[in-house]
């Protein structure tokens, strides 16, 4: 650990590279947290299948570019099927846990990813899959930085991708009314909103943007149908970090994840990398305790 | 009859069911063990989960705690662990009849001390946060568990440690941890029973029913929290001190620290019994491990998939689980089967 120390310390085009592979995966961690704060936030359902509907993205893109289709391509083709699975999935679970104890919703989501992830172990198996892009790698700074440009290429999807979603959002009367019904539901549905249609959407809308994600990420790193749940921890890391209805707090923590992550790894060891994420929850959940006993007065 | 005569003939009835099953289905001794650890689970988990409102996900912790804290004892009493677990193969590993049952018994109570300490520390650090929050970090510290144990190489880091070998037969190896996980099942629910018939009950309720009411009436939420737990990691952690010796060997990911698996299933079968009651968690730990045993020999590759749908379906559409449904239904007959002091009880919990 300490070596690895040292060696960031002598070599700094490390730190350099570190840091720019750490912004560019944590611009994918900010998709699907995004996704998921607008779910928390509309519908108030803590959606723990995040992570499985970012991998049913990435087996989407990984069977075209096996039939010989660009991944890329595969973004639209993602976001429309996962758009659709999304608009399933609402009526038979989702509609039933809004309004129900907290722990439903998670609970049901549960139920939903093992059943996702089990259903791609079937089907793909439990290797580790990628989607080749086809896009090379090169050198910056004398050959001190290696980047691929697929993780560029990736990077400028996700700012067109993320100004898209926050447009829709604006702009848009449906953006408009999921924002409306997220403030006041009630209110919302007096004045003639059809808040089922609109909590239908955003599910169908979070679980697109979840997929377009997975696209993304089985291009510049690896998939396989338990990696899920991670995601899903890194997405509730991030919320929860951030709050929710904070976009640019979301931005700032989703990278800031990516780019520890990817130091804690090299330091650590990659052995930790899933730990670093746990322990990170764990850090967050304290600190915001800690910030709530400030505020609460203790009657003891 | 009266109530507490019937009820009295149903648990005779049960004692006897449970001591004459090893001998009367002598291939399915282990399956039926492991009813009684699901029995265990459930019942415990029901301690915070039901009667608390503190839906938690880590519980598993304490039985992985409890199961490295006895192999802890158990080989260090006699071997350096160090040596031991250490993959070179060189170390004699012989227990005597004696070194083999007294390793056990300090292993059982250390295990208990390490997993009341557990709770206390684990407490302090997560009962600020409250509904999901709550279940979200004790899943994040049950894999955070799993991993950090996973790197320590004392007990053997990923690859695990073998347990002590059983002096005896391997009939009288199944029967004996048949027994053990029978004696703690049983004895697990008859404390429970006993527990919420006493005025902690009421207090634990109240913390669920409304938290922040129940701390300006006076009640001093966080000890009776931290004493749930504790009450909890002690079955917990003696269950998986029994578990990895009935196992014979402890591996971090798999054995002890299962937390997708039967950190998942405790939560399951309370809330398919119906949650908040005595007999709630044992009827759902009864149907669950049933139907899971036979996924498991008949569904083999899509157990997994059915798992997920009975998570659905037991949340999303059963929610009362299967005594509140029963209870709604027939009241009537249901008061007269049960116990008169547990029907109080789910009457509050019904609410």
């Amino acid at each position: 650990m300490m070596d690895n120390l040292a060696l960031l310390g002598m070599a700094p085009v490390l730190n350099i590279q570190l840091l720019l592979d750490g912004l560019l995966i944590g611009a994918v961690f900010v998709l699907s947290a995004y996704g998921l704060a607008l779910v928390w936030g509309v519908m108030n359902v803590k959606n723990l299948a995040q992570g499985d509907y970012v991998m049913m993205g990435g087996y989407i893109a990984v069977v075209l570019s096996q039939n010989g289709i660009h991944p890329i391509l595969g973004l639209p083709v993602a976001i429309v099927i996962m758009f659709g699975f999304g608009w399933i999935m609402y009526p038979l679970v989702i509609r039933r846990v809004i309004g129900k104890d907290l722990f439903t919703s998670l609970l049901a989501t549960f139920g939903i990813a093992i059943v996702v992830q089990q259903l791609l172990n079937i089907v793909f198996g439990p290797e580790v899959l990628i989607a080749e892009s086809g896009f090379e790698t090169r050198s910056y700074l004398d050959d001190g930085v290696t980047i691929a440009d697929i993780k560029l290429v990736s990077l400028v999807l996700v700012i067109l991708l993320a100004i898209a979603v926050v447009l829709f959002m604006k702009k848009s009367r449906m953006g408009q009314a999921i924002r409306a019904t997220s403030q006041n539901a009630r209110a919302a549905r007096i004045m003639g909103i059809n808040t089922d249609r609109v909590y239908a959407f955003t599910y169908a809308l979070n679980a697109s943007i979840c997929g377009a994600s997975g696209v993304l990420i089985s291009m510049i790193w690896v998939i396989q149908p338990y990696f899920g749940i991670t995601y899903s921890v890194r997405a509730f890391v991030i919320v929860t970090a951030a709050g929710l209805g904070n976009l640019p707090g979301v931005i700032a923590t989703g990278l800031g994840l990516g780019v520890l992550e990817q130091f804690g790894g090299f330091i650590l060891g990659a052995e930790y990398q899933q730990a670093i994420v746990v322990g990170l929850l764990l850090l967050v959940l304290g600190v915001r305790q800690i910030q709530q006993m400030r505020s609460r007065q203790v009657v003891q | 009859m009266s109530k507490s005569q019937k009820s009295l003939l149903l648990y005779a009835f049960i004692l006897i069911a449970g001591i004459a099953a090893p001998y009367v289905f002598p291939n399915y001794v282990t399956q039926i063990a492991m009813l009684w650890l699901m029995i265990l689970f459930a019942l415990t988990w029901d301690i915070m989960g039901g009667q608390m409102g503190y839906n938690s996900l880590g519980n598993i912790i304490f039985f992985g705690v409890g199961m490295y804290a006895s192999a802890i004892v158990q080989i260090g009493l006699y071997y350096d662990v160090a040596e031991y677990t250490s993959h070179a193969g060189a170390v004699k590993v012989d227990f005597s009849f004696y070194q083999y049952f007294l390793g056990m018994g300090l292993g059982a109570i250390f295990a208990v001390v390490t997993g009341v300490i557990t709770a206390l520390i684990l407490g302090r650090l997560l009962f600020g946060l409250r509904g999901p929050y709550f279940a979200i970090g004790t899943l994040g510290a049950a894999i955070a568990a799993g991993e950090m144990v996973g790197t320590w190489d004392y007990v053997g880091g990923g690859g695990g440690i073998s347990m002590p070998t059983f002096p005896g037969s391997g009939d009288e190896r199944s029967l004996f941890f048949y027994f053990l996980l029978f004696g703690l099942a049983a004895s697990t629910f008859v404390f429970l029973r006993w527990l919420y018939s006493r005025q902690f009950s009421l207090a634990v309720n109240a913390i669920r029913d409304d938290e922040d009411k129940a701390e300006a009436m006076g009640l001093h939420t966080l000890r009776h929290k931290l004493v749930a737990w504790s009450i909890a990691a002690v079955f917990l952690s003696l269950s998986g001190a029994v578990f990895g010796n009935m196992i014979g060997f402890v591996e971090p990911l798999e054995v002890a620290f299962p937390t997708l698996t039967f950190g998942i299933f405790m939560v399951l079968m309370a809330l398919l019994g119906g949650k908040g009651t005595l007999w709630g968690p044992v009827i759902g730990a009864v149907v669950f491990h049933v139907i899971k045993e036979l996924t498991w020999s008949y569904f083999l590759g899509w157990q997994w998939v059915a798992l997920g749908m009975l998570i659905i379906i037991n949340v999303v559409y059963f929610q009362q689980g299967i005594l509140g449904w029963a209870q709604e239904k027939w009241p009537h007959w249901f008061g007269q089967t049960v116990d008169q002091s547990m029907t109080r009880e789910e009457g509050e919990a019904g609410k």
